[in-house]
């Protein structure tokens, strides 16, 4: 049980990593611009299939992200300068939307290019063992991988949103971003940099995940829901936010899941409880989502409503 | 609070505004459409003429909030899917009736939409749009994981619903008729609200919550029953459209079906009923015309979207306006 239990947490905390890379971009293009971007998740989903292409071309693994992320860049500014840019000013309404035709354009483009069938990425070689953790009990190196990854940019993100000039621009711009274009900063260069940036962390993400996930056209669909409910709950703008809330959804959801059935079956008979579990598991962070914002409209960190 | 009902006495509206012209041309065209699909040889075409209804009403049903309260509700698909299931939960239990299952798709509806509605309306702007979508996709799982009615792979309907007693849906022109009857007395329901007491204060939050709350109204009681009373409506459209595939999947509440609902609401024109009805003829015939020359469909239908938005903010009724075919307020 316990082993189960230490298992379940170190998944959770992974995704959570993962949630985070995806969502910091999220909430800075939310906070700063004051943009709904649904394609979000296609930025995933690009990534992943970006070093899925790198990889078997180059045949390696290291190669395909060296790539990757310069190729991520591109898809950033490309996307921010022919789409976003010209949302900034209009309605949600219409972000939405134009969002929403680009997460179709992307599904389809990506079908056409690559095919329906999955992909695989190949794990790289040094990280494909595993390690004892715990009495009989092994967790593989990639993930455990992933997970130091995922927190060195999540380090790396918070001493450039603390200590740098960009992130002193960013902290202004979510603040009050009339302000911070009325003393003479070049708003649209920063929105050009924050969303770019967002797009390479989300890209990086699914490269990263790429090796232990079967890299198809859903993948950027269901990450992008669970990336709003993060935002959400952290409070949007709130590059802290997102870190809690990505690591208590990701616990939440992957906890819940194992540990929920096991807990039913204590009062209920078994076949009832496996039901029940079965139903109530996948709805449990958007009931943690409900709580939270019941209790806190704005999100744990959020300024305003 | 009686004064408002005052200002909208008979004698200031016009005897059939635009609107309401724009709205019996439509039914008047939905209504000639079978007999001259059959004459073609085309009888197929009643088939999709009823999936255009039930979504030409859950659209109008998103109209009502979107456009008459600036709620932005992502998440309207999971009414659809209600409805849906509404119709495949009865009839496993013998309960065929049409009204009976108008009556519980409505009840399903109203509960989930006083919850979530309660919850989402606190919060505003980008955040409702995120927390409705969330809510969506959490009925989307719900049904998913309910394996009692087929989970992911959604369950066939035995046979159509019957209106008291009659298998009056059984051919496709009885069900076509039936749906547009329904759409019809709902858009005359809508076209009633916005216009009542109840709409006036709903339009006055929209425009400024805060003065509305300064002479007394309360945003969120009006904003929280118009927006269950649009999850009904949306619940009818359900039940329709279980009739028409006569097969029901939780692929009806995917978070894609909210973002049609919306393309279909602003195609159309946003608060204005009627445009909406239209809005969800022009997107599935669109849809349905992109398919006829590629699978890739959605790659154009994409385009178009992203193109329609950046170039034409007004959706059709804008671009109508600009042409000076339509006059009316922005």
């Amino acid at each position: 049980m316990m082993n189960l239990f230490v298992l379940q947490l170190l998944n959770g905390v992974q995704l959570g990593v993962l949630l985070f890379l995806i969502a910091a971009g999220l909430t800075l293009v939310f906070g700063i611009m004051d943009v709904i971007n649904l394609a979000h998740g296609v930025l995933y989903m690009v990534g992943a299939y970006l070093i899925a292409t790198f990889a078997a071309a180059t045949g390696s693994f290291w190669w395909g992200l060296l790539l990757t992320l310069p190729a991520a860049v591109v898809v950033g500014l490309v996307v921010e300068f022919v789409v976003m840019r010209r949302l900034y000013a209009r309605s949600h309404l219409d972000q939405v939307l134009a969002t929403f035709g680009l997460v179709m354009i992307a599904n389809e483009a990506v079908k056409m290019i690559w095919g329906t069938s999955p992909l695989s990425v190949p794990m790289p070689e040094i990280f494909s063992g595993s390690v004892p953790l715990m009495g009989p009990l092994k967790y593989p190196v990639y993930r455990i991988v992933i997970i130091a990854a995922g927190l060195a940019v999540a380090l790396g993100l918070f001493v450039m949103v603390n200590y740098t000039r960009v992130g002193m621009l960013l902290r202004a711009g979510a603040t009050n971003r009339d302000t911070v274009s009325a003393l003479g900063v070049d708003i649209n260069r920063l929105f050009a940099i924050v969303f770019t940036l967002g797009a390479v962390l989300a890209c990086l993400a699914g490269a990263m995940v790429a090796p232990i996930l079967s890299v198809d056209t859903g993948m950027g669909e269901s990450v992008l829901i669970l990336t709003f409910v993060v935002v959400v709950i952290g409070g949007i703008g709130s590059i802290k936010g997102a870190f809690l809330g990505a690591l208590l959804v990701a616990t939440v959801d992957t906890i819940g899941g194992v540990f929920g059935p096991i807990w039913l079956r204590s009062f209920l008979d078994p076949s009832a409880a496996g039901q029940m579990g079965r139903v109530l598991a996948p709805m449990l962070v958007y009931i943690l989502m409900a709580v939270i914002l019941f209790a806190k409209p704005a999100g744990l960190f959020g300024r305003r409503a | 609070m009686t004064e408002l009902t005052a200002t909208a006495t008979p004698a200031n509206r016009p005897a059939l505004s635009g609107r309401v012209k724009a709205a019996l041309v439509l039914f008047v065209l939905f209504a000639l459409m079978p007999p001259v699909a059959s004459a073609l040889d085309d009888p197929f075409y009643v088939l999709i003429g009823t999936r255009i209804i039930a979504y030409a009403i859950a659209a109008m049903a998103l109209d009502l909030i979107l456009g008459y309260g600036a709620m932005v509700s992502f998440g309207h698909a999971a009414y659809l899917g209600f409805g849906t299931y509404a119709v495949a939960i009865l009839s496993r239990h013998g309960i065929n009736d049409l009204f009976l299952q108008i009556v519980f798709a409505m009840g399903i509806s109203a509960v989930f939409a006083f919850v979530t509605g309660a919850i989402s309306l606190r919060t505003r702007g980008v955040y409702f749009i995120m927390i409705t979508l969330a809510f969506g996709q959490m009925a989307f799982f719900f049904f998913i994981s309910l394996s009692a009615y087929g989970g992911d792979d959604g369950v066939a309907l035995a046979q159509r619903s019957t209106v008291l007693g009659m298998d009056l849906l059984e051919t496709n022109f009885g069900l076509y008729y039936v749906s547009l009857a329904l759409l019809i007395g709902l858009f005359f329901l809508c076209h009633r609200i916005v216009g009542s007491r109840f709409g006036r204060v709903l339009t006055g939050v929209r425009e400024n919550p805060t003065r509305m709350e300064a002479i007394g109204f309360s945003p969120f009681r009006y904003q929280l029953t118009a927006f269950i009373i649009s999850g009904c409506i949306t619940g009818v459209a359900g039940v329709i459209l279980a009739n028409q595939a006569q097969f029901v999947s939780p692929a009806f509440m995917s978070w894609h079906k909210s973002g049609e609902l919306i393309v279909m609401v602003v195609l159309g024109g946003v608060g204005t009923l009627a445009g909406p009805i239209a809005g969800a003829v022009a997107a599935l015939m669109l849809e349905e015309w992109l398919g006829h020359f590629s699978d890739n469909w959605k790659l154009y239908f994409g385009i178009f979207l992203v193109l329609m938005v950046l170039f034409s903010p007004h959706g059709i009724t804008g671009v109508l306006r600009k042409m000076g075919l339509v006059r009316g307020q922005e």
